[in-house]
């Protein structure tokens, strides 16, 4: 490498930096829904395959995070939440982000469509193509919907993961996708609630931004109200056992307690209500979706067949 | 954060050889995957 090529980055690139761009925290969500969606899925497949398919879901959910950075790092560069990353910093170019990402993206597909099976691999080329194109491109910086619709490709990895398994779709996995599409907006509304200033400066039009933090918090209370029967679903419909009753109905009504206490939250500043919130709200990803896989892994029946 | 060039130079070559074996490592751990997921496919296909 001639020396004009290092002096001309402000910090040399680490491997770290390219791990980074993956968003391995999201990507940890995503991967143990996909999980989920494998394990609960009638039918067997080898366990290589399995493991293959669970790589691939996490392969392409870090190219999608990576693109993501690339595509918006100049209003990552002005936000103070996301002003750290990789690119903003300087320590990585933009374009070598976009090579990463849609190098990654392309394997990761290529190999689910070679090794597991092709709706798997077209769901998951569809949840990366929704995610950039549509959500980051499309979507984020023109409309206050943007998280709602855009949600979609973060609810679509159970259904990959069942797809690899089961070789189809039934109501089960797209009953699982639609209580990740409805958690979305309270999680992420609540996040912008606190972050307001941050998106407005970066002309972001999230929901509090154009609206109004009043009007979000009744958005957000409609959408607890609306999840938490719909988190219960997958108990009457063959899916999820007594375990699964049990934890998912105790998570919807403490969601729903912490939209209350968002909708009716004074202090606008530090927003309190709201930071509890999207807290649990990644609890009420994560516990439900663990019933499930304990009750198929301790084969536990499920309430109704 | 003022950094002599030629202890840059050693920090980028320290830094490009780590992505080096990164890549070398990720590309032989796909090696590997391809080769036992065909193994893998063989044996359903033959019935074996």
């Amino acid at each position: 490498m001639a020396v004009t090529d290092t002096l001309s980055y402000p910090r040399v690139t680490t491997v770290g930096d390219f791990f980074a761009l993956l968003k391995p925290r999201v990507m940890s969500l995503v991967v143990f829904t996909g999980l989920a969606g494998i394990i609960v899925a009638p039918g067997h497949v080898h366990p290589l395959t399995a493991f293959t398919a669970l790589l691939c879901i996490a392969l392409a959910a870090g190219a999608s995070g990576a693109l993501n950075m690339a595509y918006d790092s100049d209003i990552d560069g002005v936000m103070t939440r996301t002003a750290t990353r990789p690119i903003p910093m300087g320590h990585i170019r933009r374009e070598d982000a976009m090579a990463f990402g849609w190098a990654i993206a392309a394997m990761a597909v290529a190999t689910m469509w070679l090794f597991v099976n092709e709706l798997a691999a077209g769901l998951l080329a569809f949840t990366v193509f929704f995610y950039v194109v549509v959500y980051t491109l499309g979507l984020k910086r023109r409309t206050p919907q943007n998280i709602v619709i855009g949600g979609l490709a973060g609810a679509l990895p159970p259904a990959i993961g069942w797809a690899a398994v089961a070789g189809n779709l039934s109501l089960a996995p797209i009953v699982l996708v639609a209580i990740i599409f409805m958690w979305t907006p309270p999680h992420f509304w609540a996040l912008s609630l606190w972050r307001c200033e941050d998106y407005a400066r970066a002309g972001v039009p999230m929901l509090p931004v154009v609206k109004g933090k009043r009007a979000t918090r009744i958005q957000i209370f409609i959408y607890a109200l609306l999840l938490a029967p719909l988190g219960i679903v997958p108990a009457f419909i063959g899916l999820g056992g007594m375990l699964y009753l049990v934890l998912s109905a105790t998570m919807g009504f403490w969601l729903l307690l912490e939209a209350l206490a968002t909708l009716r939250e004074k202090d606008e500043v530090r927003e309190p209500a709201a930071k509890r919130l999207f807290g649990v709200s990644l609890l009420y990803v994560f516990v439900p979706f663990a019933a499930l896989i304990i009750e198929r892994l301790f084969h536990l029946p499920p309430l109704w067949t | 954060m003022d950094e002599n060039p030629r202890d840059r130079n050693d920090r980028a070559e320290r830094e490009r050889r780590k992505r080096n074996i990164a890549l070398a490592l990720a590309l032989g751990g796909i090696v590997i995957l391809f080769y036992l997921m065909s193994i893998v496919q063989w044996h359903e296909n033959t019935g074996h």
